[in-house]
């Protein structure tokens, strides 16, 4: 396994929820990025934002890891659950919250 | 290097012949759209596999010419 798949992995692994993203949670630079960390928060999930802006290796790796080609990329125990589209959808739906509960991550209704 | 509407609609005809699709240029920019496809292909996926094969059907374009495709897939 190459060195970014460990990497990624270790990432993925040691935090519950994780979203690859452009910028920062507090400092979002995309607006796809925003808006997911925009529902974490509303959510009041606690997660550890990545800044693949900080590392074009892991901004490339991620999109291979998941075989997905875009940023924002959501993780929740070790799940790809999605990107922007998905986890606006989903947080509509109530699919969002009924997944956290699921994998017992704390959240706010 | 923007893409032009018509091309996505080619791409998605090709990869969902059976499909509904729906496209929207949002911002007039050839790199901004919207698409809506409904089609019996995505039977017993999830969504995440539903928009990865709409992905590979925009043979490698997702991300790269076209930087956002805001997408909607629904089984048939």
């Amino acid at each position: 396994m190459s060195d970014i798949n460990k990497q990624l992995d270790e990432i993925i692994k040691n935090n519950k929820v994780v979203l690859f993203m452009k910028g920062t949670p507090d400092m979002p630079q995309c607006g796809f990025s925003m808006a997911v960390a925009n529902v974490l928060k509303h959510l009041e999930v606690e997660f550890t934002g990545i800044n693949v802006l900080d590392d074009e290796e892991i901004r490339n790796g991620i999109k291979e890891y998941s075989n997905w080609p875009t940023i924002p990329q959501l993780y929740v125990k070790e799940e790809f659950v999605g990107g922007c589209d998905i986890i606006r959808e989903m947080f509509e739906k109530k699919e969002l919250q009924k997944l956290f509960q699921e994998k017992e991550i704390k959240y706010k209704n | 290097m923007p893409i032009k509407q018509q091309e996505i609609e080619v791409l998605l005809k090709e990869g969902f012949p059976d499909a509904d699709i729906e496209i929207q240029d949002l911002a007039g920019d050839d790199n901004h759209f919207s698409a809506k496809i409904v089609s019996s292909q995505f039977k017993g996926k999830n969504r995440v596999q539903q928009h990865q094969m709409v992905y590979k059907a925009l043979k490698g374009k997702m991300g790269g010419e076209l930087h956002a495709l805001a997408l909607t897939t629904e089984e048939k």
